[in-house]
C-alpha cells in the first residue's frame, strides 16, 4: 500500500504564508481562550477535595446537589462518565488539615437517602501541596525544552534548535489553547501529555530536519525553500503514518480509556494532530525567517563528511595492516 | 539452519525470550511482578506535614518537667516555673544552690543557658540553640516514620509504605485497603500523636480562662467525653509517655470496661510511685494528646509503675494500646495531600486501560500488516517483543504501573512502530531508485538511523523531565515512556533487521511487493 507518490515534489513552501497564517490565528485564539477564558485547574495544582462516587442506580444531579450542599455549601457537581457516577469537587478552604476528618464518610452519610452509593476515590491536596505541584510542573516544561534546544543544536545547528522550539511552542499552545476552551480539566496527567506532545512533535521535526540536512549534501539544489519542499515531501509518507498509527492508540485511549484518562487523552489527540500539522508547515519555514544559510552550512557538513572519512580510511588502513 | 543465523537475530531471540520469561510471573501472580499503582489496585497515599516546631516545644517541656523533679528530689527549691514558646525560665531562689543546679543542668544537651541574679536569688533562662533545633526537627521526623511504620507494622496491613520527602514530608502508601472503616482507623492510628501525660489536677482554684489558668502556672484541657467539660491542671505534667513501656487492651475490674493497662520504665515508676505517694487524695489526670480521659483519686501510693486508661470501645483501646506502644509521635502530623482509590475503581480503570491497549494495538498490527505487507508483519513481530519487554523489565526493577503507566505503555504501542515505518519508507525509496533488494534492505537501515537516534533521544529527554520532577503517578507514566522507548530501539532496530536478514541468508525470495509496494 502506498498512500503518497514518493517522486512528487509537492510545493509546501510556495504556500507558507498560507500555513503559517492559519497558525497565527489559532495561536491567537488560543492565547485568547486562555487568558479570557482561562484554565479549568483540577485539584492537583489548585488544591481541593474531589470525591468520585458511584450509585447502584442512574440519579439526578439536582438531587445529588441538594444532599451534598447541606453540608457543602460550594460543592461542584458533575457526572463522571455516567449517569450513575458522580464527581463532588469542593472547594480549598474546606480542606481540613487534620488526618482524622473523614469526607468520604461525610458525603457518603449525606448521600445515603439518594440510594446504595459507593465512595470510589477521594482526592485531598492541600492549597500549599497544589503550589508546589505547579512549581514542579513548571520545572519539568523548562526542563525539557531546554534539554531540547541544546541536544538539537549541537546535532544539528543552532537554527534548527531555535526553529524546533519555536514550533513546540506552537503545538503546545495550540493544544492549550484547546484544553482551555474546551475546559479540560488541567491535572498532572495534562502536564504529562504536554510533555509526550512535546517530544512526540520534536521526534517529528527531527525527522523532517534529518532529511534537510541529508538533501543538503546530495541534493544539487541549492534554493533553501525547493529543498525544504523535497525533504518535506520525501518524509511526508512516515509523517503521516506514524501520526496515524499513534493517534489511532490516542484515540482508543479516549473513548475507551475511561473518564480519568481523558483529559490526558483528549491534549495528546489534539497535540498529534497539531504536532503534525507543525512539523510538515511550520517547522521548516521557520528555517527560512531564521536566515539559515544553505551554503555555509553545507561545507561546514561537507567538511565533518570529509574529516569521517578519512578517520574511517585510515581505521581501514591501519586494521588492513594488523590483520 | 544454525549458520544461518545472524547476531541480531539470535540477541533479538534472546530479548523475546527474556520478555516472555520475565512477563509471565507478573500474570501469574508470582515475584518478580509488576507492582500495581495505588490508583489501579486500589489503596491510600497520605502526604504528612511534620510540625517540628512542635517537636520543639515538647522538648522544652520535657525539660521542664525534669527540672521540678531534681528541684524536689535534690531539694533545689525553685520558683515561677514558665515556658514561653520554646523557651522556659524558673527562679532558683537560693544563690548558693546555683553550683548544684549548674551541675544538674549539664544533663540537658544543646541548650543555651542564661543567669540573671536577683537579691538572693538566681532567674534561668533556658532554650535550644538553633543547631539543637535543626536536629530536634530532623529528629522528629526521622522518629515519626519510623513509629508510623511500627504502628502500621503492629496493625499487620500488607506491604505499607512510610518513607521521607523533603524536609518535613512522609508519604505513607497503603495499598489494598478495602474498606471505609479500615481507612479510618489507620488514618487515624497514623495520626494519633499519643502524647500520654499526667498531670495532678489543681483543685484549689477556680479559673474560666487560659490566661488565668497561666497565672497559676495551670493550663485548661478538655474532658474526653464531654468537650465542655475543662479540667484545671497544674503544669509541667508528672510524667508522659516517653516512658512507657508497654501498652495492652483488656477491661477493667469492677466496671468491666475497655482499658489499656500501661507499665512504665523504672525511671517512670519511680516518679509515679513518688508523686502518688505524696498526693493521696488529689486527683491525677489521665490525659492523651491533650484531652483528660480521666482523673481518678490517688488512693494511694501507686508502685511498680503501671496504671490503666479507661476508653469507649474495644477498637479505640486497640488502636490507642498500638500508637502508645509503638511510641508517640513527637510532632503532630497534618494531612496536605490524600489519594485514596477504591478497588473496583482501580479494576475499572485496568480494564479500560485494556481494553484500549488491546485496540489500539490491534489497530496498529493490522494497518502496519497492511502498509507494508511482509515489512509490516515484522514490524509487529517487533512490537509484540517491545510490549514483553517493557514489562519484563519492569517487573525486574521493581517498578510501578500506575493509570498513566498503562496510557504510556498504548501510546508506545503508536510510537515504538514509528522506527519501523522511518526504516521501511527508506527502502522503498532505495528500491524505486532501482537498487537490489538486499542493498536497498541494508542502505535503509542505515539511512534512518540518525533520524531514528535523534528523534528517540529527544523524546526521552522529555521522559527524564517528567521523571525528574513529576510525583506519584505521573513517575510510572515517565518509566513505561523511557523503557518502551529504549526497548523499541532494540526491537524495531536490531530485531527485524536481524528478520531480514535471515530471511535473505535462507535464500527466500523478497520482492517489493513484500514492502507493500505496488508492482
Amino acid at each position: 500500500m502506498e498512500l503518497f507518490s514518493q517522486n512528487k515534489i509537492y510545493d509546501f513552501m510556495g504556500k507558507r504564508k498560507i500555513f503559517i497564517s492559519i497558525s497565527l490565528i489559532l495561536i491567537v485564539l488560543s492565547l485568547f481562550s486562555i487568558f479570557t477564558k482561562g484554565f479549568n485547574w483540577g485539584i492537583d495544582f489548585k488544591g481541593g477535595i474531589e470525591v468520585e462516587v458511584r450509585f447502584d442506580k442512574p440519579v439526578k444531579i439536582g438531587e445529588v446537589r441538594k444532599y451534598v450542599s447541606k453540608e457543602f455549601k460550594e460543592a461542584a457537581i458533575t457526572t463522571f462518565g455516567s449517569d450513575r457516577e458522580i464527581l463532588i469537587r469542593l472547594n480549598v478552604d474546606k480542606v481540613s488539615s487534620d488526618v482524622q476528618k473523614d469526607i468520604g464518610a461525610e458525603i457518603k452519610k449525606l448521600l445515603k437517602p439518594l440510594g446504595n452509593v459507593e465512595i470510589r476515590r477521594v482526592d485531598i491536596v492541600g492549597a500549599k501541596v497544589g503550589n508546589e505541584l505547579r512549581e514542579k510542573g513548571l520545572k519539568a516544561l523548562i526542563f525539557a525544552i531546554i534539554g531540547i534546544l541544546i541536544y538539537v543544536a549541537i546535532r544539528f545547528e543552532w537554527r534548527f534548535a531555535v526553529a524546533s522550539v519555536l514550533a513546540l511552542f506552537h503545538d503546545t499552545t495550540i493544544a492549550l489553547g484547546a484544553v482551555s476552551f474546551f475546559h479540560v480539566e488541567v491535572n498532572l496527567d495534562v502536564l504529562a501529555a504536554i510533555l509526550t506532545l512535546m517530544g512526540y512533535s520534536l521526534n517529528d521535526t527531527i525527522v523532517v530536519f534529518d532529511r534537510i540536512r541529508e538533501q543538503i549534501i546530495k541534493s544539487k539544489i541549492r534554493d533553501l525553500a525547493l529543498l525544504i519542499n523535497e525533504a518535506v515531501s520525501k518524509t511526508l509518507s512516515r509523517t503521516v503514518l506514524t501520526s496515524l498509527t499513534t493517534f489511532f492508540v490516542v484515540l482508543t485511549l479516549f473513548l475507551f480509556g475511561g473518564e480519568i484518562i481523558r483529559p490526558f487523552s483528549f491534549t495528546l489527540l489534539v497535540g498529534i494532530i497539531v504536532g503534525t500539522y507543525s512539523s510538515i508547515f511550520i517547522a521548516s519555514p521557520l528555517l527560512i525567517w531564521l536566515g539559515f544559510d544553505i551554503d555555509d552550512y553545507r561545507k561546514k557538513l561537507l567538511e565533518k563528511e570529509k574529516r569521517r572519512k578519512e578517520k574511517e580510511k585510515m581505521r581501514q588502513m591501519y586494521q588492513g595492516g594488523v590483520v | 539452519m544454525m549458520k544461518k543465523l545472524n547476531y541480531r537475530l539470535v540477541i533479538f531471540i534472546l530479548a523475546t525470550i527474556f520478555g516472555i520469561a520475565f512477563t509471565i510471573p507478573s500474570f501469574l501472580g508470582k515475584n518478580p511482578k509488576v507492582n500495581l499503582g495505588l490508583d489501579l489496585q486500589g489503596g491510600m497515599y497520605l502526604v504528612l506535614g511534620v510540625k517540628g516546631e512542635e517537636a520543639v516545644k515538647n522538648k522544652i517541656k520535657t525539660f521542664a518537667s525534669t527540672i521540678k523533679y531534681i528541684s524536689q528530689k535534690k531539694e533545689l527549691f525553685i520558683d515561677k516555673l514558665k515556658i514561653q514558646g520554646d523557651k522556659l525560665s524558673f527562679e532558683l531562689i537560693d544563690k548558693d544552690d546555683a553550683p548544684k543546679m549548674d551541675e544538674e543542668l549539664k544533663q540537658f544537651k544543646g541548650v543555651k543557658i542564661t543567669k540573671k541574679p536577683e537579691n538572693g536569688s538566681v532567674i534561668y533562662e533556658i532554650s535550644l540553640t538553633p543547631k539543637a533545633i535543626q536536629q530536634t526537627k530532623e529528629d522528629a521526623l526521622k522518629q515519626a516514620i519510623q513509629t508510623i511504620r511500627s504502628r502500621l507494622d503492629a496493625f499487620g496491613l500488607a506491604e505499607p509504605s512510610v518513607t521521607q520527602q523533603g524536609k518535613d514530608k512522609i508519604v505513607v502508601e497503603l495499598p489494598g485497603i478495602k474498606t471505609e472503616k479500615e481507612k479510618r482507623n489507620i488514618k487515624k492510628l497514623i495520626s494519633s500523636a499519643a502524647h500520654l501525660e499526667l498531670y495532678l489536677v489543681d483543685e484549689e482554684h477556680k479559673v474560666t480562662n487560659p490566661k488565668e489558668a497561666a497565672k497559676y502556672g495551670d493550663i485548661m484541657l478538655p474532658d474526653k467525653d464531654n468537650p465542655k467539660r475543662m479540667w484545671l491542671l497544674k503544669t509541667p505534667p508528672v510524667l508522659d509517655g516517653s516512658m512507657i513501656t508497654d501498652a495492652t487492651v483488656g477491661f477493667t475490674q469492677k466496671t468491666n470496661q475497655p482499658a489499656i493497662f500501661f507499665t512504665l520504665n523504672s525511671q517512670g515508676a519511680a516518679i509515679f510511685g513518688d508523686v502518688t505517694g505524696k498526693n493521696v487524695g488529689k486527683r491525677l489526670a489521665i490525659v492523651v494528646d491533650n484531652k483528660v480521659y480521666s482523673a481518678p483519686t490517688i488512693q494511694e501510693r501507686i508502685g511498680g509503675g503501671s496504671g490503666q486508661i479507661t476508653v469507649g470501645s474495644t477498637d479505640e483501646a486497640h488502636i490507642l494500646a498500638i500508637a502508645l506502644r509503638s511510641g508517640s509521635l513527637p510532632a503532630p502530623v497534618v494531612l496536605l495531600e490524600q489519594r485514596s482509590v477504591g478497588a473496583s475503581l482501580g479494576a475499572d480503570s485496568i480494564r479500560k486501560s485494556m481494553i484500549a491497549l488491546i485496540s489500539g494495538f490491534i489497530i496498529v498490527v493490522i494497518f502496519m500488516a497492511w502498509y507494508y505487507n511482509l515489512a509490516g508483519i515484522i514490524a509487529d513481530i517487533a512490537l509484540i517483543t517491545n510490549l514483553f519487554l517493557i514489562i519484563a523489565i519492569m517487573a525486574l526493577f521493581g517498578a510501578t504501573l500506575t493509570l498513566p503507566g498503562m496510557a504510556g505503555i498504548v501510546l508506545t504501542v503508536g510510537m515504538a512502530v514509528d522506527a519501523n515505518v522511518i526504516i521501511n519508507e527508506r527502502i522503498r525509496e532505495l528500491i524505486r531508485e532501482g537498487k537490489p533488494i538486499k542493498q536497498a534492505i541494508e542502505g535503509g537501515y542505515k539511512n534512518a538511523m540518525s533520524a531514528i537516534l535523534d528523534a528517540n533521544i529527544t523524546t526521552l529527554i522529555a521522559a527524564i523531565a517528567l521523571f525528574a520532577y513529576g510525583t506519584g503517578t505521573i513517575k510510572g507514566f515517565a518509566v513505561t515512556m523511557a523503557i518502551g522507548i529504549l526497548a523499541s530501539m532494540l526491537t524495531a532496530i536490531l530485531g527485524t533487521h536481524g528478520i531480514w536478514q535471515y530471511l535473505i541468508d535462507s535464500g527466500k525470495k523478497i520482492t517489493p511487493k513484500h514492502f507493500g509496494m505496488k508492482v
